[in-house]
């Protein structure tokens, strides 16, 4: 192992040639990775961590279901949404479980493509956490349209009506880049875990977790001409994945650009929205990664690396964020603009004001420790930062809907906005569905994919026989 | 329908990929066509000296995605310039500029479910039955850590007994019969 001598690393966490933090602590053989991340799923003694975490979650999920039942029964009226504020809570927790989503995809089809195999580790409950952050963002905007059980009138279908959606609307573009977001994200998750769900049934005990794994691996058996195609297919949905993810916010972005409103008019809104969703996607992996390898004692194979390299893309996509804020100031006094000139001086000074200075706070002033190495390499210290900079990234879109919103061109329309209980209810019991959501799938799928830590081992490599690779042109 | 009764083929185990990829070069060399090879973990060069090179799940991705692509615009535009038109803000009813991100979306929707689909039909998955599971070492190993090369009794090469001795000349783990 030690090949070079003279660098003298007695740490086994580190690489003794580059002197890195590994990817995957030493010591691993195809048979122990199977075995360390089946065992969490096969085992029939569920942790009582689990059952204690799963009953906190799944009681503030309750809060969800108890709010919402109530906005069905007496509608909308009860948050509080009111003219000029017509966008609160519902557009806000929107758009940040989305931008949440995001880092799964990223994580999985983006870092994909430029090969970087540190994301192997992750890459599956990222994917995760994008699909239950698209069921909670998925939503807000459904019980925000009144009548939710006319939802189906979004998408375009023959009717006796004779209706059809209007095509120029970026609501409706929502719909679209939504649906399908949710749709590749489960595909490709689903794609992806095929040959785990066949590890799974090769290696569970029970009768029943084999017939259910065996039904859902759908018979796979490893043979290298399938591997071939699969791998095309995970290639070809990361390629996909990739423009769908940067779209999929650029499209929400454009429900507020594409308005005339000051604050919200400006082109800088795709990316520094599709920065931001990173930022917080990211943050929202570290939040889940960091207590999980706790408990399943997985620090070999979710290693200080990841939260190393993590905490370097929060680094970069936070700087992006900051650019985009100070470009908004810039373009508030560049612009000439009376009314961009006072929405920019409203927003930092005005009632709200405070609001402003959070978000700076958690999302600029405060992310700067991520310079410091002691702090990425910190388990403890980028727990706290990752849920920093989930507020920050709330409060940015709580910035950009009210304190656009709340005084705008005539004086005599400003108003202000107040959220009631059943807001807070809601966007509470999302943090609480997305939480259960995320205790089943560690309890009952691989939350880590065994195959891809397989062909990152060093044995994994095929020695070569100069003529056997002969044939390999 | 190939009769579904005796032996599907030899099934011979390896501890290590660079075991079976010489192997299984062996056996391609020397004129075996029906054979595959079965590993925990995409082994690149196995499939290469098997004889799998390309394969068309692209082709069938670019089909879906320009469906996808067509069918969107063509809806957009036959609902907005025939079947329900509306004035908004004065714009042309054929707003093309606005029809493309919907489009766009589903270019993406439709190439990645038939590459997801396609992917899984040319392999002919799902198959929940396989001769292969028969064997006593295949499901202990090949999701696993084990790695397997297969040479099947419809190649016209094979011979029990000689087949036999071409793979014990690998030095295997094990050789056995797969029954269907």
């Amino acid at each position: 192992m030690a090949t070079k001598p003279e660098l003298p690393v007695s740490d086994p966490q580190l690489d003794p040639n580059t002197g890195e933090f590994r990817v995957i602590a030493p010591g691993y053989t195809f048979k122990s990775v199977t075995d360390v991340i089946a065992r969490i799923v096969l085992t029939p003694h569920t942790p009582v961590g689990w059952f204690f975490g799963f009953m906190v979650a799944s009681t503030i999920c309750l809060i969800l279901f108890t709010a919402v039942t109530w906005l069905f029964l007496k509608g909308v009226g009860i948050w509080g949404l009111d003219i000029p504020v017509g966008w609160g809570f519902a557009i806000i927790n929107f758009v940040w479980w989305i931008g949440i989503g995001h880092a799964g995809t990223l994580i999985s089809a983006i870092l994909l493509l430029f090969k970087q195999q540190w994301r192997n580790s992750i890459n599956r409950f990222a994917e995760a956490m994008t699909i239950f952050a698209v069921v909670c963002a998925g939503m807000f905007p459904l019980i925000h349209v009144g009548r939710p059980w006319l939802g189906y009138w979004l998408f375009p279908y023959p009717n006796t009506m004779n209706v059809w959606p209007q095509f120029r609307s970026p609501l409706l573009w929502d719909v679209f880049a939504v649906s399908t977001y949710a749709t590749i994200s489960v595909v490709f998750w689903y794609i992806g875990m095929i040959p785990d769900l066949g590890t799974m049934r090769d290696n569970a005990k029970s009768k029943l977790a084999q017939y259910i794994f065996g039904i859902f691996s759908l018979g796979w058996r490893g043979s290298v001409r399938h591997w071939m195609r699969y791998e095309t297919a995970s290639l070809l949905l990361a390629g996909l994945a990739t423009p769908l993810v940067l779209s999929v916010h650029t499209v929400i972005s454009f429900d507020f650009a594409v308005a005339v409103l000051p604050g919200w008019h400006t082109t800088i809104f795709p990316p520094y929205f599709v920065a931001g969703a990173i930022y917080s996607g990211f943050a929202m992996v570290i939040t889940l990664a960091i207590p999980i390898r706790k408990f399943y004692h997985l620090e070999g194979l979710i290693t200080i690396r990841h939260i190393d390299n993590m905490g370097k893309v929060m680094l970069a996509t936070g700087l992006i964020v900051a650019y985009g804020y100070s470009m908004e100031i810039f373009m508030a006094w560049y612009s000439a603009s009376h009314w961009e000139y006072f929405m920019m001086w409203n927003r930092m000074f005005g009632p709200m004001g405070w609001s402003y200075w959070v978000l700076i706070t958690c999302n600029i002033a405060l992310p700067q420790l991520l310079w410091l190495r002691s702090t990425r390499v910190s388990p403890g210290k980028m727990f706290i930062m990752s849920l920093i900079i989930n507020t920050g990234m709330w409060f940015e879109r709580f910035v950009i809907v009210v304190t656009s919103l709340y005084r705008d061109f005539l004086p005599s329309s400003w108003g202000t906005y107040r959220a009631t209980r059943w807001d807070y209810g809601t966007f509470v019991g999302t943090l609480g569905l997305f939480t259960a959501l995320f205790f089943l799938f560690v309890r009952f799928l691989p939350m880590i994919p065994m195959s891809e830590i397989r062909m990152m081992l060093p044995q994994a490599k095929v020695e070569t026989e100069p003529e056997a690779m002969e044939a390999g042109d | 329908m190939p009769v579904r009764e005796g032996i599907y083929g030899l099934l011979a185990e390896f501890d290590t990929p660079g075991e079976l990829v010489a192997a299984a070069k062996t056996a391609y060399d020397s004129g075996w066509r029906r054979l595959d090879c079965y590993t925990p973990y995409p082994v690149e060069e196995a499939a290469e000296v098997i004889g799998f090179h390309r394969n068309y799940v692209p082709l069938i991705c670019l089909v879906g995605g320009l469906m996808g692509l067509a069918a969107m615009f063509l809806m957009e535009t036959w609902v907005s310039v025939f079947a329900y038109p509306l004035n908004i803000a004065g714009r042309p009813l054929f707003s093309w500029p606005a029809f493309i991100i919907p489009a766009y979306e589903w270019t993406i929707l439709w190439a990645g479910l038939s590459a997801a689909f396609g992917m899984l039909a040319m392999c002919g998955l799902p198959t929940l039955y396989h001769p292969l599971f028969n064997a006593p070492n295949f499901r202990t190993g090949a999701t696993t850590d084990k790695f397997f090369l297969c040479l099947e009794a419809n190649d016209p090469k094979f011979d029990v007994v000689e087949s036999r001795a071409f793979l014990e000349s690998f030095a295997p783990v094990s050789v056995v019969e797969v029954e269907y």
